[in-house]
Order: structure tokens, then sequence, then C-alpha cells
């Protein structure tokens, strides 16, 4: 729908700046045991900006994101910067980077990538990329 | 199309699909339950996104009125004024839970 999507759509891996990979790894080992959440905004589905968000969620194995926090980033931050939301990311601090049945359930933005970090291997944190719609999942190989 | 008396619709990404790409639209109502049925009533199949079967807003739909959640005003009942604004997010949710 969106132009994001369709960028998204024809291609077969989603470009994640190093910083991201980090700033994402590092928001997810200090906020362990619960999980961690946030967005990436865009331009033609190639990252610009990431957005720690805050998880309203109750205990260690649910999130989301703060819909106060949302609000604001969906309809002033981002349309402000000219930017469109690019992938949803969690963490699963003691589980696969795998989307579960709930992520699945739950995935109510299908243009967008969910990227999940996983601190199961705790030296060996790993992210992934999946589309997920229409409770399908595809995953979309992550590249520098 | 857009009026000062009207109530001002924000429609997140994922609804667009509805409103021919629309990021705001404009409807009448007096209560958050009247606005978001003329929502459904101008774009067909809309309201199945924001309402279940019962007729309740989703759970993983969020709408606020100027910035705060209806869910701590008083739900589809949080009474509107000329002008004020409604934003539609639907949630950004899941987790390993099973």
């Amino acid at each position: 729908m969106s132009d994001a999507a369709s960028q998204i759509e024809g291609i077969a891996s989603f470009s994640l700046p190093e910083a991201m990979r980090a700033a994402i790894i590092e928001q997810a080992r200090r906020e362990a045991p619960r999980e961690c959440c946030g967005i990436i905004a865009g331009r033609d589905g190639m990252p610009t900006r990431i957005y720690p968000t805050t998880n309203i969620a109750a205990g260690n194995s649910l999130y989301e994101i703060d819909p106060a926090e949302l609000i604001e980033l969906e309809f002033r931050e981002m349309p402000a910067h000219g930017t469109e939301l690019v992938a949803i990311y969690h963490s699963h601090p003691v589980s696969p980077a795998h989307p579960s049945a709930t992520d699945i359930a739950l995935a109510f933005w299908p243009d967008a990538l969910y990227l999940i970090c996983s601190l199961q291997k705790s030296d060996f944190p790993q992210l992934r990329g999946f589309r997920i719609r229409d409770g399908a999942v595809t995953e979309v190989p992550l590249v520098p | 199309m857009s009026t000062d008396d009207g109530i001002h619709v924000l429609i997140p990404t994922p609804l667009r699909g509805f409103t021919g790409g629309e990021a705001r639209v404009d409807v009448h109502g007096g209560t958050v339950g009247e606005a978001l049925e003329a929502l459904a009533v101008k774009f067909p199949g809309l309201g199945e996104r924001l309402h279940d079967e019962d007729g309740q807003l989703r759970r993983f739909v969020n709408v606020f009125v100027n910035g705060q959640n209806v869910r701590d005003i008083a739900g589809t009942a949080t009474e509107l004024s000329p002008g004020d604004e409604i934003g539609i997010i639907p949630a950004m949710a899941g987790g390993d839970a099973s």
C-alpha cells in the first residue's frame, strides 16, 4: 500500500545500518529480562532513524509499544520528517529470533518489517527480520 | 470536504487502503462511538477493523482524542466537540508468551 511497502516487497534483503543493529542489541540487554521494543523510520524502505519505545505490557514475555508514543510517531514525528514506518523491533530475551505465535497473531502492520533480537545465547545476540502478513512468515535477510 | 465543525480523524498507514490513501478524514459525531460509526459507513470494511462482532472497540486498536487514550476516559462514550481530533492506532505488540 505505502511506497515503503512496495519497495521492501521487491527486495530480497533489508539494509540495516550497523549502528542501528548495535542499538537494538544494547537496548535488548539493558531492558532484559523484559522484552524491549521500538520502531525504525525511513524513506523508500531505507532506514534513517531508530526510535526506542516503552513496552507497556506486563511480565517478561510480551511487548506492546506505548500507543501514546505510537500516535506521536505515526501522526507527527514521521510526517514532520518526511519518513514512514520501515520496521518494528522487539527482543526475545530467552527464546530464538523467530516470530512466536503471539507475534504472528498480533502483526497488525503488514507493510513493516518485523525485527526480532534474541538474547537466548547471551554472548551471541541474534537479530533477524521477517515479513508477517496474513499469518504467513517470510524471512528477509539483514545486510549491513 | 474539510469543515471546521467536523471531527478530524487521523488514519494510520495500515488502514489507509480503506480511505483511498487519505491520512485525515472528517466526520461528524457527538461521541467517539458515533464518529467511528460515521467513519465505518463512509469507508466500507473499515468498521470491522475497529470493532469486534459485539461492536466493542478491538483490544488491539487504540483510539485517542486530542492526545488522550479513550480507554482512560469514557471509551466510545467519550464526548466530542467540533474540531476535536481522533487518532486511530493499531497495536504494535507480540512477544514470546504462548
